[in-house]
């Protein structure tokens, strides 16, 4: 069997940022497994521009940022296996892959990298009644056949969901020939950053439904057209709203779901949620050694965001590969299998769950009122970075409220923010010099406050 | 000129024309739709009946029984997906035990295997996520779960592979007699034929009212269902049942022979037969009812909701035989459930008319197994990377939820009665059946079908006729 010191499932923006981070960090033996055609995930239908602003401080179109990372992994001549499914991973890490001119085959990793990204949440996920012609697609699927096939999926269109690849499709398909008639949105909020909604919706004149949905597609064998109804505060229909469209295409972006799949096979905890691993302050799941970065961890709204994440969980995977290769070296290799398997009564799960040698002061992090989430959820306070970004999303739409966060009963940061929406990924930053005044320190908690 | 048209190639049809095919005849099937199974065959509870809730001394009853007997042998021979896992009929509260009895009584009358009642404390034992107000239930050992598509395929490909002609998108518009017998009008012309069988599901009342004067009616009952993640495959182990009432058994919960989830069916009669659109009160019924069977159902991880009609006649009764004065024209109508358990026994007992009727001989060429798609998950990794090597296409994975790899995708396409359009390929190989519900397959599988079929994209459909994926390309109109 092959061995990689790491191991990474998937090459769209996170897998290729924590490639490159992890050999930058000193790992040399690195695999990336991608399932597509080519490295760079997702990135390469979306062809808009508005990617790294913040990472290169200037505008590239996706496929232009994906071109910086893969050009970075082939510098760096990092391996990949292009059009590699991977089939399943066991809990000591045999990675045991697919594709037609390796085969079936199976590696043995020292670390894995899970940055397999997300999918959209389907037609049937909503239950939306009525037939089920041809015309309805995932936003994401239509902007594939659009924007690196060049089909048109339909001439006329209607999008349920304001996610931020719905709204891109808006313009696309206009752009591209097509007449979108409406956005509706189920919530009284768009799901997608504000300046795509300018940007791509108000700038053609689109209109924008809030608490809309679609409560009928009819059409045997093509879409011929929908019916939207406003909804109450709960969601439901409200009788006598009804208006019907007339359309040959529906395309939805309804909410991205983590894969993981092969996460939950080889026993990684979930959380409900994200959907995603939950995580420590290294990115490592429960699973030593197995750490999770970009979509698969959670959705972001910005991929400068992921391959900022990525390069963490690159840099930690290969911090965790050198230290076990240290301690192996001065213990034989059964001894400390052994161990890490028993492990102690008073020993957590984060303190097990590492390759570094410090047990630790474990702190979890606790999301409260209004916060939804937070990655990571627990912190081991000795091994954290000098500053270490918690991310998070809100679970309304928030203006003028306050970002806080606790340590215990204490409040240590209290920040005004004129607008937070569950579109927009927030951040607060803990610096490990506060955390480490407090000794007893249980539990770090962000929340939202009015005043 | 043929000795028999079949019409309709939905599971009632094509396990006529392989049972027909035992014998020497010149056999079509007609079918409107552009491939098999594309009507009640196709969307439905997928279930093997035990055979407790048919009248007893009805058809319906026997062909049931006969049919749940022949399943398993049958899925061997023609390997298509069968699993026994046996079925429960929950009793919610103490004054149903009587009912409860009486169906226990009726399987013992019509013959069925093994039939207990168990206490509370058995059926928990049994199926933990029951419901926790269950007092009792009737548990069949002998009910299965079997897949719908690969049975029906299996039909076809195997009447195919004995000679059996299939005519698709030919759409039955008249018939009349002929010198021969009957002269079938259709779409694409007309046909001539000795013997008819009308195997046409939820059409199969008009079909008839053309030859026959003692009219028949055939309602569509409507069943809206929701498909749950494989991730609640295990939620339950046996097919779970409600009593059953005046419009049928209910809503049920029971795992699929592909690992998934199904609930439903709701029972809701219509005039068009066409009406296969699920409703928002029809759906939220099924989670609701279903949840009163098991508990902590994980309603979130429903992917997809569908509906199917049942060819329900007013006297819940299979019609099978030759119509009144209509001389070889032979019925096989009001087939609701459960005719897809029963299709193996329908299928022999119209072939036997038939072959009676036309006095055919036995086919000595016959061939009574067929092999079904290769599904490369159920063979050793050592003979999976043997496949991969002598044929790659085996090594790439099309359809991610799933698992379906390119090769399993150009053999349904390639194989006789194939796959034209994504609906096909789904039946045939679960491509685009899984959790992203065809979200990143798509596109790939149209590649496929296209070279394979050697068709243009844009001309690849969902399901045939005027279901085309996309309708042009960028910027065409502009």
């Amino acid at each position: 069997m092959k061995t990689y010191d790491i191991v990474i499932v998937g090459g769209g923006p996170a897998g290729l940022a924590a490639a490159v981070s992890a050999r930058k960090n000193g790992t040399e033996s690195i695999l990336v497994l991608e399932r597509d055609r080519e490295l760079g995930g997702i990135l390469n239908q979306c062809i808009h521009n508005g990617f790294g602003l913040h990472t290169f401080k200037e505008e590239l179109t996706g496929p232009e940022y994906a071109g910086r990372f893969i050009g970075q992994v082939k510098e760096l001549q990092i391996a990949y296996k292009l059009n590699t499914m991977v089939m399943d991973i066991s809990r000591d890490k045999i990675v045991t892959a697919m594709n037609s001119t390796d085969g079936l085959f199976e590696i043995q990793a020292g670390a894995v990298i899970l940055a397999m990204g997300c999918r959209e949440r389907s037609r049937g996920a909503l239950n939306i009644p009525g037939y089920r012609p041809a015309g309805i697609f995932s936003a994401g699927t239509a902007q594939r056949l659009v924007n690196m096939e060049g089909y048109l999926p339909g001439r006329k269109v209607v999008i349920l969901g304001s996610g931020d690849i719905g709204l891109i499709m808006a313009r696309r398909m206009t752009l591209e020939g097509a007449q979108v008639q409406v956005v509706a949105e189920l919530m009284p909020y768009s799901g997608g950053l504000k300046r795509n909604i300018v940007q791509c919706l108000d700038d053609y004149g689109i209109p924008l439904k809030l608490s809309h949905t679609v409560v009928e597609i009819r059409g045997k064998e093509r879409v011929e057209g929908i019916t939207l109804a406003q909804v109450d505060d709960r969601g439901k229909p409200i009788p006598g709203t009804e208006e019907d469209y007339e359309c040959d295409t529906l395309l939805l972006s309804v909410g991205l779901i983590p894969e993981n799949e092969l996460s939950s096979g080889m026993g990684v905890e979930l959380s409900r949620v994200t959907s995603g691993p939950v995580v420590n302050e290294c990115l490592e799941t429960n699973i030593e050694g197995v750490f999770a970065c970009g979509n698969v961890l959670h959705v972001h709204d910005l991929v400068d965001y992921v391959s900022e994440e990525a390069a963490a969980a690159g840099k930690n995977a290969a911090r965790y590969v050198q230290e076990k290769r240290v301690i192996s070296k001065e213990r034989p290799e059964g001894i400390v299998a052994e161990q890490r398997k028993s492990g102690t009564g008073d020993e957590n799960i984060a303190a097990q769950g590492t390759g570094s040698v410090s047990r630790g002061h474990i702190v979890d992090v606790q999301a409260a009122d209004g916060v939804r989430y937070t990655v990571p959820a627990r912190i081991n306070v000795e091994r954290m970075e000098d500053i270490l970004t918690v991310r998070f999303r809100v679970g309304g739409v928030y203006k003028n409220c306050f970002i806080s966060v606790y340590l215990d009963d204490k409040r240590i940061l209290h920040r005004k923010r004129p607008v937070m929406a569950p579109g927009e990924m927030e951040e607060v930053k803990l610096r490990k010099e506060e955390l480490r005044q407090y000794p007893e320190l249980k539990a770090v908690t962000v929340k939202l406050e009015e005043v | 000129m043929y000795d028999v048209i079949i019409i309709g190639a939905g599971v009632s049809g094509c396990a006529s024309a392989r049972e027909l095919s035992r014998y020497k005849a010149r056999i079509c099937v007609l079918e409107k739709a552009e491939d098999v199974c594309c009507g009640t065959s196709k969307a439905n509870s997928a279930i093997a009946h035990a055979g407790y809730d048919a009248a007893t001394g009805s058809l319906m009853a026997k062909l049931n029984v006969q049919g749940s007997r022949m399943m398993e042998q049958l899925s061997k021979e023609l390997d298509f997906e069968f699993r026994r896992t046996g079925s429960l009929v929950l009793c919610r509260n103490e004054e149903d035990m009587l009912k409860l009895q009486e169906l226990y009584d009726r399987g013992n009358a019509n013959g069925v295997e093994g039939l207990r009642i168990l206490n509370q404390e058995e059926l928990r034992k049994m199926e933990p996520n029951i419901s926790d107000d269950a007092v009792a239930a009737l548990y069949a050992p002998t009910a299965g779960i079997v897949c719908p598509f690969g049975m029906n395929i299996a039909f076809a490909e195997n009447a195919c592979a004995n000679g059996v002609e299939f005519r698709f998108d030919t759409e039955v518009q008249g018939i009349g007699r002929s010198d021969a017998g009957w002269a079938v009008e259709t779409n694409r012309g007309q046909f001539e034929t000795k013997c008819v069988v009308n195997a046409a599901g939820v059409y199969a009342d008009v079909i008839h009212n053309m030859v026959s004067d003692k009219k028949i009616k055939i309602t569509p009952r409507r069943g809206d269902y929701c498909l749950l993640d494989k991730s609640a495959g295990n939620h339950v182990s046996k097919v779970i049942f409600a009593l059953p009432n005046q419009f049928g058994k209910g809503i049920l919960v029971t795992p699929t022979v592909h690992g998934n989830l199904l609930v439903g069916p709701t029972a809701i009669d219509i005039e068009n037969k066409e009406g296969v659109n699920t409703t928002r009160e029809g759906l939220a019924q099924v989670l609701e009812r279903a949840g009163e069977s098991v508990k902590n159902l994980p309603m979130r991880s429903v992917i997809t909701s569908f509906a199917g009609l049942r060819a329900h006649e007013e006297n819940h009764e299979f019609i099978i035989g030759e119509a009144d004065g209509a001389e070889g024209f032979i019925d096989c109508a009001g087939i609701e459930s459960p005719g897809l358990t029963a299709s193996p026994a329908i299928g022999a007992m119209v072939a036997g008319t038939v072959r009676d009727l036309l006095r055919l001989e036995e086919n000595p060429e016959f061939v009574g197994t067929r092999q079904g798609i290769l599904n490369p998950q159920k063979m050793s990794a050592e003979d999976r990377k043997k496949l991969i090597r002598e044929k790659p296409a085996y090594g790439n994975i099309i359809c991610r939820c799933e698992m379906v790899t390119e090769g399993e995708i150009i053999d349904a396409v390639k194989r006789p009665l194939g796959a034209k359009s994504l609906d096909g390929v789904k039946r045939r190989t679960r491509a685009g059946m899984g959790r992203c519900q065809a979200g990143f397959c798509s596109p790939r599988v149209m590649e496929i079908l296209a070279r394979e079929c050697g068709k243009e994209i844009s001309d690849i459909t969902k399901s045939g006729g005027n279901s085309r994926i996309v309708v042009g390309t960028n910027k065409d109109v502009l």
